[in-house]
């Protein structure tokens, strides 16, 4: 058996990574995929119909495509035969106390400053039932239902809103758009829905931080953002501390919809294991993301920032469809050690008048190679519409790798569209002028590095932004020298 | 999936026709062409004639320039060149070397060419290759053909096309201006092998015209190799007039030593279907590569220039400048990468591409890409795409330019960056004059051309 299957079954069959046996209580069948398990898993969540044929249209189209090589990513054999489909979510707490937790992971959480127990549940450690998020969550529920809006699981979706998920689902990302969205089609556990009501400005920050006891929703995670007629939702993916996960292969899908004058904020913090320093392990994630603008004057804006995995391949987009919309993507993506990024967005323009904006800071360290790359696709009949795109990369040493990729495509005369990217590293003079001042290099580069991430971070949600600036500094750790 | 089938039948035509003329090739051909026949046919069946699936020609589609039946030229026909040929592409106060190539195959009665100085060679690629193959030691080794279809289907039926030896250290004052001409009773499919070697501390400035002499179709393969030595210098100029209903593949291979300079200019006036590859190696610290292109495109032409430059080795520099203006239904695209390798620190590397769109139906795609695993570098591109500014056409206006003038004004200065980097100055200005010609829509080629080539 090679490494790379010796890590899949290590991680399928659920082991925790840091030496601990963890007796978790899953729900596991057995490994492997086809029409029956797809059949299986849509029977145990007790599907409407409409879903198993949609998993079972999705399977016949994956089995004919095949793994996407174009990226700038070396990829190893992926066997999705020695992957088990379903693993409900049923886990007892692996620990007791924090004791017992890796004592290197309750430091990367003490210096994100991440709350004791908050803690105690990302590293799989039983927390007190008093401070259990579930009272946290229902309080929210309440506010939330109050201006009609519904954000539950994809599953009570499925059960409580079957006609809003039939209608929307598969609209921005149709299931065979790729081998990945495909395969997630088929056999996505479970994730999240969101819906906001025409009119109604959501109030609070949407997250899957705080429909915590949901949060493990495994590797297919499927989520479908639709928002209705002036309506405007922010909502947070991800959390900074670095996640435990037992699966190698995470292929999400996520839809948004905005309709006529909506406005949709998606952030990310993305920050899965990326592998130990010799590029053993990590996760790989194979992310389709898409939001259709398909109301007039509606916005969509993609707000990531990548830290962790060993390999991400993934292409936040935006849809331009009504006219005057608006569609944004700004992205910070740390490589370090052996990571692998290849990331961007594409902004296709179909409506009169549309704009998009690209920003993406790619920083990479070690031996990692961090690629951006982009579509900016000006239809015929999207007159007068305007693309802006920047793409900068830091170097921080001779090792590692900064690729860049657009693609430009403009069809009528009225558009602008401008691109432009640099590569350089930090310079000398920079780093001399913050020693002198008694800042030590790495603080500085940590310094350094984040004035020139500034940009995006600023347009993260206030709480996501001073984790995340922590976050940039400790994956950069070590990079020095 | 029988469109898929069709492809392949196209592919395999042109494979199955080196079956059949496999004799008349060899025959007469020198041994390193031979050589790479077999290799050729090999690589040129595996790729195919490439689909806009093929990532490198995801922008132009071959299979329509390779769809007619054309007449294929195996052997050399001495056809006398028409000297008024000549004066119709003279270009007034430009005093060349002037050379002939016609179909692809060095014109043997060639005159002038003596005056060269010392020891420069100037001749058919396939003579040369007879008599002197020790010039041709690095022959082949820059155009692989398994890489580009394009350039095994070249090294496929190659027999011929110029050769250029320049001696240490001699200085080529005139320029060396080469016409190649597409003159025959068919259409035809022209493929053409050239190879320059320009040693060490020579200099030498190269123009390439480009004529078709009558209206029928042509499909012109062309793939030229260029060494540079060290502190050598190289300019080429390449001029392409075309008519609209011929296609042209140029694959030229730059390879540069140690202190080298090579800049090259394309200036693409008409042409139907045109790609040219570009490919500059820096092999050695302190080269510095110039690449300039200049598109001026209407009806349903396409223009795409394909550029790569590869940073091997520490302190050199690139910068790529290529404007395109695109007019009625005309298509664009541009490919540039700039890969510095690992270690290939202090690498200065500039791209630009800047487009003007005339119509809704004109189309321009653009990609231009960074490779870098070095640090220590300054790398960046830029691309636009857009129109003229209307602050700049309303100050014209205010001074009472009216605004017909003051946008041919305006399209004549962004074109104009880039011929300024023409360095011998009767073929800039005659440049300008053609591009001038060329925006008032009159006709765009030579002077005294007695062919009508609006069609």
């Amino acid at each position: 058996m090679t490494d790379q299957d010796k890590i899949l079954s290590e991680v399928t069959q659920g082991e925790y990574k840091y030496g601990f046996f963890s007796d978790i209580e899953t729900d596991i069948i057995d490994r492997g995929l086809s029409e029956d398990v797809i059949r299986i898993i849509s029977e145990k969540k007790n599907e409407p119909d409409f879903m198993l044929e949609f998993r079972l249209n999705a399977y016949r189209k994956w089995l004919k495509m095949k793994m996407p090589n174009w990226a700038y990513l070396k990829v190893p054999p992926i066997d999705f035969q020695d992957i088990s489909y379903y693993a409900a979510p049923r886990k007892k707490p692996q620990y007791e106390s924090l004791d017992e937790v890796d004592p290197e992971l309750l430091e990367t959480f003490n210096k994100l400053g991440i709350p004791l127990e908050e803690q105690k549940h990302l590293a799989g450690v039983a927390v007190d039932a008093v401070l259990d998020s579930v009272s946290v969550k229902t309080t929210f529920r309440e506010v939330l239902a109050e201006q009609g809006i519904i954000f539950c699981s994809f599953s009570d979706a499925l059960q409580n809103h079957p006609d809003l998920v039939r209608k929307y689902l598969g609209q921005s990302v149709p299931v065979a758009d790729n081998f990945f969205a495909a395969l997630n089609s088929a056999v996505f556990s479970d994730g999240s829905f969101c819906y906001i009501p025409k009119g109604v400005r959501c109030p609070m920050e949407l997250s899957t931080y705080f429909r915590i006891n949901s949060a493990n929703t495994g590797q297919f995670e499927r989520t479908l953002i639709i928002a209705d007629d002036d309506s405007y939702v922010s909502y947070l993916e991800g959390c900074t501390a670095p996640m435990r996960d037992e699966n190698q292969l995470h292929a999400a899908v996520v839809e948004i919809i905005a309709l006529d004058r909506a406005e949709v904020k998606y952030s990310t913090v993305q920050n899965w294991y990326p592998g130990d320093k010799n590029g053993k392990g990590g996760i790989y994630n194979f992310v389709t993301k898409r939001g259709v603008c398909r109301g007039v004057s509606s916005k969509i804006s993609w707000t990531q920032v990548e830290t962790g995995s060993a390999i991400t391949w993934k292409y936040p987009s935006c849809i331009l469809l009504g006219d005057n919309s608006v569609g944004e993507f700004n992205s910070v993506a740390v490589t370090n050690n052996h990571q692998q990024a290849d990331t961007g967005s594409k902004m296709i323009h179909i409506g009169k008048n549309t704009k998009s904006t690209i920003i993406s800071k790619g920083i990479s360290a070690g031996k990692s190679n961090n690629s951006y790359r982009g579509l900016v696709k000006v239809m015929p009949g999207a007159t007068n519409s305007r693309n802006f795109s920047q793409c900068d990369s830091l170097l921080l040493n001779d090792t590692c790798g900064a690729h860049t990729f657009p693609y430009i495509e403009v069809g009528n005369k009225s558009s602008i569209v401008e691109h432009e990217a640099t590569t350089s590293k930090i310079g000398e003079d920079q780093i001399f002028y913050c020693n002198q001042r008694g800042i030590d290099t790495e603080k500085a580069i940590g310094m350094i590095v984040n004035g020139y991430a500034k940009e995006v971070l600023n347009k993260l949600p206030m709480e996501f932004a001073v984790e995340a600036q922590k976050l940039l500094q400790i994956s950069l750790e070590g990079s020095v020298g | 999936m029988s469109v898929i089938t069709e492809k392949a039948d196209l592919s395999l035509k042109y494979a199955a026709h080196y079956n059949e003329v496999k004799e008349s090739l060899r025959e007469g051909s020198p041994q390193i062409m031979n050589d790479l026949r077999g290799t050729a046919l090999q690589d040129f069946i595996r790729q195919g004639i490439p689909t806009r699936k093929v990532e490198n020609y995801k922008y132009t589609n071959l299979q329509p320039s390779f769809t007619p039946e054309y007449e294929f030229i195996h052997q050399r026909i001495t056809t006398e060149v028409d000297l008024n040929a000549i004066f119709r592409c003279d270009v007034p106060q430009l005093d060349t070397h002037l050379a002939f190539v016609s179909n692809g195959w060095f014109y043997e009665n060639n005159r002038q060419l003596s005056e060269l100085p010392e020891g420069v060679l100037l001749g058919s690629l396939e003579k040369m290759a007879t008599e002197q193959p020790g010039l041709l030691a690095k022959f082949a080794t820059l155009a692989s053909t398994a890489d580009d279809p394009m350039v095994a289907l070249n090294a496929l039926y190659a027999k011929d096309g110029y050769f250029l030896y320049v001696p240490r250290n001699a200085r080529v004052e005139k320029p060396i201006q080469l016409i190649n001409l597409l003159q025959s009773e068919n259409d035809t499919f022209v493929t053409q092998r050239n190879f320059i070697h320009i040693e060490e501390g020579a200099h030498v400035k190269l123009i390439l015209c480009d004529h078709t002499m009558n209206l029928n179709k042509y499909l012109s393969n062309s793939v030229t190799e260029i060494f540079v030595g060290q502190n050598a210098s190289l300019e080429y100029y390449a001029l392409q007039n075309h008519h609209n209903n011929s296609a042209s593949i140029n694959s030229v291979f730059i390879h540069q030593e140690r202190d080298s300079t090579a800049n090259t200019l394309y200036s693409t006036l008409h042409g139907g279907l045109i790609r040219n590859n570009l490919k500059f190696i820096l092999d050695g610290e302190n080269a510095e590569a110039n690449l300039y292109g200049m598109a001026f495109i209407d009806r349903q032409q396409h223009v795409d220039n394909f550029t790569q430059v590869i940073h091997a080795k520490p302190h050199c520099q690139s910068n790529q400048i290529y404007k395109n203006v695109l007019d009625d239904e005309s298509t664009g695209a541009f490919s540039g990468r700039i890969h510095v390798v690992r270690d290939a620190q202090k690498t200065n590397a500039f791209q630009r591409n800047n487009n003007l769109l005339l119509t809704d139906k004109a189309l321009m795609q653009t990609k231009p890409q960074l490779i870098i695993d070095a640090d220590d570098v300054k790398c960046s591109h830029g691309a636009t795409i857009g129109q003229i500014d209307e602050d700049a056409l309303f100050y014209l206006r205010a001074r009472g330019i009216e605004e017909k003038m003051a946008r041919l004004m305006m399209m004549n200065a962004f074109t104009h960056e880039v011929i300024q980097q023409v360095k011998v100055e009767p073929l800039r200005d005659r440049i300008d004059e053609l591009v001038d010609k060329r925006l008032r829509g009159e006709m765009a080629r030579c002077h005294d051309c007695a062919y009508n080539c609006e069609s």
